[in-house]
């Protein structure tokens, strides 16, 4: 049994424009103690399938249509509205990309670490302070009894973000969604904020959803990966054997486009084309009209998945012939 | 060796902070580009790399003449730019161009892709006559990859990709002979990254245009560029071909920049070179004394604090700006 398992998730957005199908069936699962990377391009709806699985998708206009989120095999989903807070509030965390706009500006960083112990865990004011200056200590903010007085915008971008990552682990979560967490930032910043997460969830030994469009990142800190196209998972598989062996053509092509940092590369292989529109996803495979391998069946078929063994899976019909080179 | 286009001497951007609303007075000085010099070969590219606040936009600015620089001097085609008016000026402007970082703000909502990439010809009547300015632009579209039929389109029927499409062409309009590209990519994602990188060199190929490239992302710079300067905190602190750079830094800043960035091979997990670095980039306002670099830097000593390094060559063969300069493979 998954620790957390997402299970055919279907979502849509009603707009005055038209109704678009942001998530096609969705299917991941992320193991206590284990890293699961969610690539893709903006659009794909790695972040949609977070923001369901946190249940703070705006609606309108999203509506979860079909599918389940299930934590500890109980499905948030279809749970009473306070159940589903509170497990969602002690058992799920997340780390926003923007962590400017994700801290409320009005208040300390101390005070919104504080809220949660004192709501959820009934903390005295002292202790809590107590246990918000430990919590930055651990991410590692030099003068945590200083710092914790002080307003979002005195810190810089890498400490914002650690103490966001302070205030997800306040309730110490067994699951920890980290969506961009470093998109914003510096490299140099990036990866110090890539090491503290990882040693954290190593540590904690939680399960970890990181949501990224960097295939580096996913290259070093990954177990899992799975690639969303158009609202589906068109991949999953160790990070070591999605590198090595691509087993779709839109994870093929990814690597290909990637300029590298070891090599001085001549032409890039492109991707023609744009992401789909979801309002108008097209026949059969999704990835079809910008795939270099495609077939008459591609026009009219979705595939299913196919599995490639050892967990790896991929939804191409021609998965086994990528795979092989 | 090609011979230069442009020569930059000794470039000084300080922006004064001031307070006070009736009665202004300067407070201190934010040190933007503080000394940078270095010279643009005809027909190639040079990257600018570093984080944010190192100088590397401001640098675009001056160099776009949007900036007054504080001092210093850069000559285009041998002649000092900054002094240039009238009829020097407007040549100088058609003969540099820029690309901005944003595509979805860098072009007027209001107006159609025609009108965009046409408007300077307004200026400069003399690259296309009134009669033949829309043939001239329907050219550009097709040189950039995009439809020439749809000339009388807007900005937002376009994708991310397309539009920095429409923001090169409008750069190309005036046929430049540099092109100051202040990250053009990196608001796109990573399949659409390749189509503008790959237009980018078939345009110096096909125009031979001289870049100067600037980015945050390494692995970008090093594809398209011929030689690379890393800046940082408004100084240039080493500089040399994409190979020395790469393969033989010899500052500290350099090798630690190189060793952040992820590298998309899991079987290399664990087996690289790690430097981290702690905290974060000092403010430009009040940067540290002697090297900009020394309050993170792990090698830093007391000479450091107090004299500033020149950027020359010391160890290897290319300009390094750090006291303790050696060479180390962290790629």
């Amino acid at each position: 049994m998954a620790l957390l398992e997402v299970e055919d998730l279907h979502v849509e957005f009603r707009t005055r424009d038209g109704v678009a199908r942001v998530l096609n069936g969705v299917s991941y699962h992320v193991d206590a103690g284990e890293t699961l990377a969610v690539l893709g391009e903006s659009g794909s709806g790695k972040s949609v399938t977070a923001q369901a699985v946190m249940g703070i998708l705006d609606s309108p206009p999203a509506f979860v249509t079909k599918g389940a989120v299930r934590f500890h095999d109980e499905d948030l989903l279809t749970m009473a509205a306070e159940a589903r807070r509170e497990t969602r509030a002690s058992g799920i965390a997340m780390v926003f990309q923007d962590a400017l706009s994700a801290l409320n500006p009005v208040f300390t960083v101390g005070f919104q670490i504080e809220e949660q112990l004192r709501v959820r865990r009934g903390m005295s004011r002292a202790d809590a302070r107590k246990r918000a200056i430990e919590l930055l200590d651990l991410v590692k903010i030099p003068h945590a009894a200083q710092r914790v007085r002080e307003y979002p915008h005195q810190f810089s971008g890498g400490m914002r973000q650690r103490a966001m990552i302070a205030m997800s682990l306040a309730l110490d979560p067994e699951v920890l969604i980290a969506d961009e967490p470093t998109t914003a930032l510096d490299v140099t910043v990036q990866a110090q904020i890539m090491d503290l997460l990882a040693e954290i969830q190593r540590d904690r030994k939680m399960g970890m959803i990181l949501i990224t469009h960097d295939l580096g990142v996913v290259a070093e800190v990954a177990d899992r990966i799975a690639v969303m196209y158009a609202g589906r998972i068109v991949e999953q598989a160790d990070a070591v054997t999605l590198f090595r062996s691509p087993g779709h053509p839109y994870t093929e092509a990814l690597m290909a486009s990637m300029p590298r940092l070891d090599q001085k590369g001549t032409e890039l292989n492109t991707i023609k084309g744009l992401p789909p529109n979801l309002m108008r996803i097209p026949s059969g495979c999704p990835f079809h009209p910008r795939c270099a391998r495609v077939q008459d069946v591609c026009r009219v078929d979705v595939p299913r998945q196919h599995n490639l063994g050892l967990g790896h899976s991929s939804a191409c019909h021609f998965a086994e012939e990528v795979v092989g080179g | 060796m090609a011979e230069a286009i442009l020569e930059v001497r000794d470039l000084v951007k300080h922006f004064p902070v001031t307070r006070g609303v009736l009665f202004k007075s300067t407070v201190g000085q934010v040190r933007a580009v503080d000394g940078v010099s270095f010279d643009l070969l005809k027909g190639e590219t040079l990257g600018v790399v570093g984080e944010s606040g190192c100088g590397k936009s401001t640098l675009a600015q001056v160099l776009m003449r949007l900036e007054p620089p504080t001092s210093g001097a850069a000559l285009f085609e041998g002649e000092d730019m900054f002094k240039m008016r009238g009829p020097a000026l407007r040549r100088l402007r058609r003969n540099i161009q820029i690309v901005l970082q944003d595509p979805y703000t860098s072009l007027n909502p209001r107006m159609t892709v025609g009108d965009i990439i046409g408007e300077p010809f307004e200026i400069h009547p003399e690259v296309a006559p009134k009669g033949s300015r829309a043939q001239k632009v329907r050219e550009l579209l097709d040189v950039v990859g995009l439809n020439p039929e749809h000339i009388n389109r807007y900005p937002h029927q376009f994708s991310g990709g397309q539009r920095q499409r429409i923001g090169i062409a409008r750069a190309l309009a005036l046929r430049p002979k540099v092109i100051v590209c202040d990250e053009p990519v990196s608001a796109l994602d990573v399949s659409i990254q390749a189509q503008v990188m790959n237009l980018l060199g078939d345009l110096q190929t096909e125009f031979g245009l001289s870049y100067v490239f600037i980015a945050h992302d390494l692995s970008v710079v090093r594809h398209l560029s011929d030689r690379v300067a890393v800046m940082y905190l408004g100084k240039m602190v080493e500089i040399g071909t994409e190979e020395q750079i790469y393969e033989h830094p010899t500052h500290p800043y350099t090798q630690a920049l190189l060793s952040a960035v992820p590298v998309p091979d899991p079987t290399m997990r664990g087996r690289r070179d790690v430097i981290r670095l702690t905290g974060d980039v000092p403010s430009p306002l009040n940067p540290p004394s002697g090297c900009r670099f020394r309050t993170r830097c792990w090698k830093a000593q007391d000479i450091c604090a107090t004299e500033v390094p020149a950027l020359e060559v010391r160890v290897a063969d290319h300009p390094s700006a750090c006291h303790f300069a050696e060479e180390r493979a962290v790629v």
